[in-house]
C-alpha cells in the first residue's frame, strides 16, 4: 500500500519516513515518475540500506545485553535476592523518619536533632574543607594550565610534563589520596583537605589548560610583539580571557568538593562523613535521617547560589 | 597608522582621560572579594586546628611511602586483583545503564516542555537534587544494610545516584530542544506521547546516548572506590593494602586502576565521537 498522490501514482511506502505516513501528505503536482526499472533499483537499495541498519541496531543491543549479562555474574546480581529484601530499601526510609519511641521524627524536632550543633559545626567543617581545598587547588590549577597550554608555553618537555602531573592529580580518587594521607599526617580534616587540593588541581585544571588552549592567539602576539615576558603575556594577554570561565568552572568544582567532603569523613579524614558513618554502621535510624536532611540542604542551598553566581558571571563575560 | 610613542602619552591622557581614570568601584570590588576570600582561607585553617608539627614529618613518611611503591608488584594475588577489577568495571556498567533506565521517564516527564505543569514538574526536580546531594558512598552504606556487603549493593548505589544526576542532566538536555519538531507532529494531529516520540526523542537521543557513555566513563572511576565501604571491586584490596601498608601493591593497584580507566576513556571519547559524527579531538 503507497500513497495516492494528485497525478495518481503509487507512492512508495518506504521511502516515506514512518511517522508522516498516517498523515495526508501534500504531495508536489508535478512528480516526475522515474522508469520502473530505475524505480526498482532505488526502492531495491532503500531496502538494503534499511536492512543493514537494522541488522547494525540489532546487533548493538546484542552485544550490550551480552555485556550486560557478563557483568551482571561479575557483580553478582541476584534479582531473587533483590526483590526479597526491595522491601527493605522502602522501610529503611519508614525506619529512617521514625524516633527511637516510635514517633515520626517530624513530630518532635528536637528529639530528631538532639545533636545539632554538633552536626552544624561538623557540616562546617565540611564545607570549609570543600572552600580550603578548591581554593588551593584551583591556584595551583591556575598556575599550571598556562604551562601546559602549547600556545602560552612553547618549551614542549614543559607542556608535556604539566599535563602528566595534572592527569596523575585528577585520576587518583581523592578517597585514595585520603587513605594514604590520613596513614601519614593522622586522623583529622588535614588529610581531607590535602586530597581535595589535589583531585581538584588535576580537575581544574584540565578544564583551565582546555579553555587557554583556544583562547585568541591575537593579544598573544601582541603582547609578544611588545617583548612582554612569559609572566607579562600570561597576565595581559590570556587572564582577561579566560577568568570569567574560570571562575565558573571553579564554582562548580566547589560544589562537587562539598559533596566529596562529605564522605571524606568515612576513611576518618574530617568533616561530617565520620559521624554518619558510625550512625548508618550502627543502625541510629533518626540520626542518619538527621545528617542527611542537613547534608541536602546544604548541598542543594550550595547548587543552587553557584548556579545562580556562574550564570551571572557567564553573562556577563557574553556582555562585554 | 603611525606608533604611538611614549611621548604621546601625556597627550593620549589629556585626550582621553576617562580610559586612564582608574575604576575605584572595580578594583574595591575585587581587592573586597579577595581579602574576604583570603581571611575564610586562613579562617578555615585556624577552625581546623592543624597538627601543624605533624606536616613535616608526615610529609617524609609520604616520600618513604612512595619510594616504597617501587617496583610495583601484585604479591601474588594477579589472579583476585583482575576478578575485582572486572567487578569494578562490572559495576560502572550496570550501576549506569539501570541508573539510566529509571532516569530516562523521569527525566522526559521533568522537562518542561513536556510537562508543561509546574506542580507536576518541580516535586519530581527536587527529588533529583535530593538524590544528587546524597553521595555515591553515602548510598552504599545504605544499600549494604538493604542487599548485604558485595558488588550488588555498588550496583544499586550507582544506579540510585545516577538516577538523580542523569534525571535532571536529561530534563535539561529535552529542555534544550528545538520546539519546531514537536509542534510539527502537533500540527499534523499526533497525540502527546506520539510529539514525545517522533518530535523529542529523534533529536535528543544521540545526545542522551553520549551522555551515558560518558557516565559510565566517570563511573569507573567511582566504582573503583566504592570497596573503601565494603560495596565490591577493586577499592576493597585497595583500602586494604593502604591500611597494611603494603605500598607496593598499593601502587601496582593504583597502576592497573591507572589503565583500565585510560582505556575506557579512549574508548569511550571515540564512540562518543563517532555517535556525535565527528573526529575526535587530539588529546
Amino acid at each position: 500500500m503507497g500513497l495516492r498522490s494528485t497525478v495518481g501514482w503509487t507512492f512508495p511506502h518506504c521511502l516515506l519516513p514512518t511517522a508522516y505516513c498516517r498523515l495526508p501528505v501534500p504531495m508536489p503536482s508535478a512528480v516526475v515518475r522515474l522508469p520502473d526499472r530505475q524505480l526498482e533499483a532505488l526502492k531495491c537499495a532503500y531496502r538494503r540500506a534499511a536492512w543493514a541498519k537494522r541488522a547494525q541496531l540489532v546487533a548493538l543491543v546484542a552485544f550490550v545485553l551480552g555485556l550486560i549479562a557478563l557483568s551482571a555474574v561479575q557483580a553478582e546480581v541476584d534479582p531473587k535476592t533483590f526483590l526479597a529484601k526491595i522491601g527493605g530499601f522502602f522501610s529503611y526510609f519508614d525506619r529512617l523518619a521514625t524516633l527511637d519511641s516510635g514517633q515520626r521524627v517530624w513530630t518532635d524536632p528536637v528529639e530528631w536533632f538532639w545533636s545539632f550543633k554538633r552536626n552544624v559545626r561538623l557540616i562546617g567543617e565540611t564545607i570549609l574543607m570543600a572552600y580550603v581545598g578548591t581554593l588551593t587547588g584551583g591556584v595551583v590549577g591556575f598556575i599550571l594550565n598556562f604551562l601546559a597550554s602549547p600556545n602560552l608555553t612553547a618549551n614542549a618537555a614543559v607542556v608535556f610534563c604539566a599535563r602528566r602531573g595534572l592527569e596523575l592529580c585528577r585520576t587518583v580518587p581523592s578517597i585514595v589520596f585520603a587513605l594514604m594521607f590520613v596513614v601519614a599526617f593522622g586522623l583529622g580534616p588535614l588529610p581531607g583537605v590535602l586530597a581535595i587540593a589535589i583531585h581538584t588541581a588535576g580537575a581544574l585544571g584540565k578544564q583551565f589548560f582546555e579553555t587557554t588552549e583556544n583562547i585568541d592567539s591575537k593579544p598573544i602576539e601582541g603582547m609578544r610583539s611588545v617583548g612582554a615576558s612569559w609572566a607579562q603575556t600570561v597576565r595581559f594577554a590570556a587572564v582577561p580571557q579566560v577568568l570569567a570561565s574560570f571562575a565558573s568552572f571553579a564554582l562548580l568544582r566547589f560544589e562537587v568538593n562539598v559533596r566529596e567532603a562529605t564522605v571524606l569523613g568515612f576513611v576518618g579524614a574530617g568533616g561530617i562523613g565520620q559521624d554518619l558513618m558510625e550512625a548508618i554502621r550502627k543502625f541510629y535510624y533518626s540520626d542518619v535521617s538527621a545528617i542527611l536532611v542537613l547534608i541536602v540542604a546544604v548541598v542543594v542551598t550550595i547548587d543552587i547560589s553557584t548556579q545562580r553566581l556562574r550564570h551571572y558571571l557567564m553573562g556577563e563575560r557574553r556582555g562585554s | 597608522m603611525s606608533a604611538i610613542a611614549a611621548s604621546d602619552l601625556a597627550e593620549l591622557k589629556v585626550r582621553y582621560p576617562e580610559r586612564f581614570r582608574p575604576d575605584w568601584r572595580r578594583r574595591a570590588l575585587v581587592v573586597g572579594t579577595l581579602a574576604a576570600a583570603s581571611a575564610l582561607y586562613v579562617g578555615a585553617f585556624v577552625s581546623f586546628d592543624f597538627p601543624w608539627g605533624r606536616l613535616g614529618p608526615g610529609f617524609w613518611q609520604l616520600l618513604w611511602f612512595v619510594e616504597e611503591m617501587f617496583p610495583p608488584d601484585a604479591g601474588g594475588h594477579l589472579g583476585t586483583y583482575l576478578n575485582a577489577l572486572g567487578e569494578t568495571l562490572a559495576i560502572a556498567l550496570l550501576g549506569t545503564l539501570l541508573g539510566a533506565l529509571f532516569a530516562l521517564p523521569a527525566g522526559i516527564f521533568a522537562a518542561r516542555n513536556v510537562t508543561p505543569s509546574a506542580w507536576l514538574r518541580t516535586p519530581v526536580k527536587r527529588l533529583f537534587d535530593t538524590v544528587r546531594g546524597v553521595d555515591t558512598l553515602i548510598w552504599a552504606l545504605i544499600w549494604i544494610n538493604v542487599v548485604g556487603l558485595g558488588p550488588f549493593a555498588g550496583v544499586l548505589a550507582i544506579a540510585t545516584s545516577d538516577f538523580g544526576a542523569l534525571g535532571k542532566l536529561f530534563a535539561e538536555i529535552i529542555e534544550s530542544a528545538d520546539p519546531r519538531e514537536p509542534e510539527g507532529v502537533r500540527a499534523s494531529g499526533g497525540r502527546r506521547l506520539v510529539e514525545v516520540r517522533f518530535g523529542l526523542l529523534p533529536q535528543v537521543l544521540p545526545v542522551i546516548a553520549g551522555q551515558i557513555l560518558y557516565f559510565i566513563e566517570s563511573n569507573t572511576r567511582s566504582a573503583t572506590i566504592i570497596g573503601v565501604v565494603g560495596a565490591g571491586g577493586i577499592g576493597l584490596h585497595l583500602s586494604e593494602q593502604i591500611r597494611v601498608l603494603e605500598w607496593r601493591q598499593v601502587s601496582f593497584l593504583i597502576l592497573l586502576i591507572l589503565i583500565s580507566v585510560a582505556a575506557i576513556d579512549f574508548v569511550s571519547s571515540r564512540l562518543r565521537a563517532a555517535m556525535a559524527g565527528r573526529r575526535p579531538a587530539s588529546a
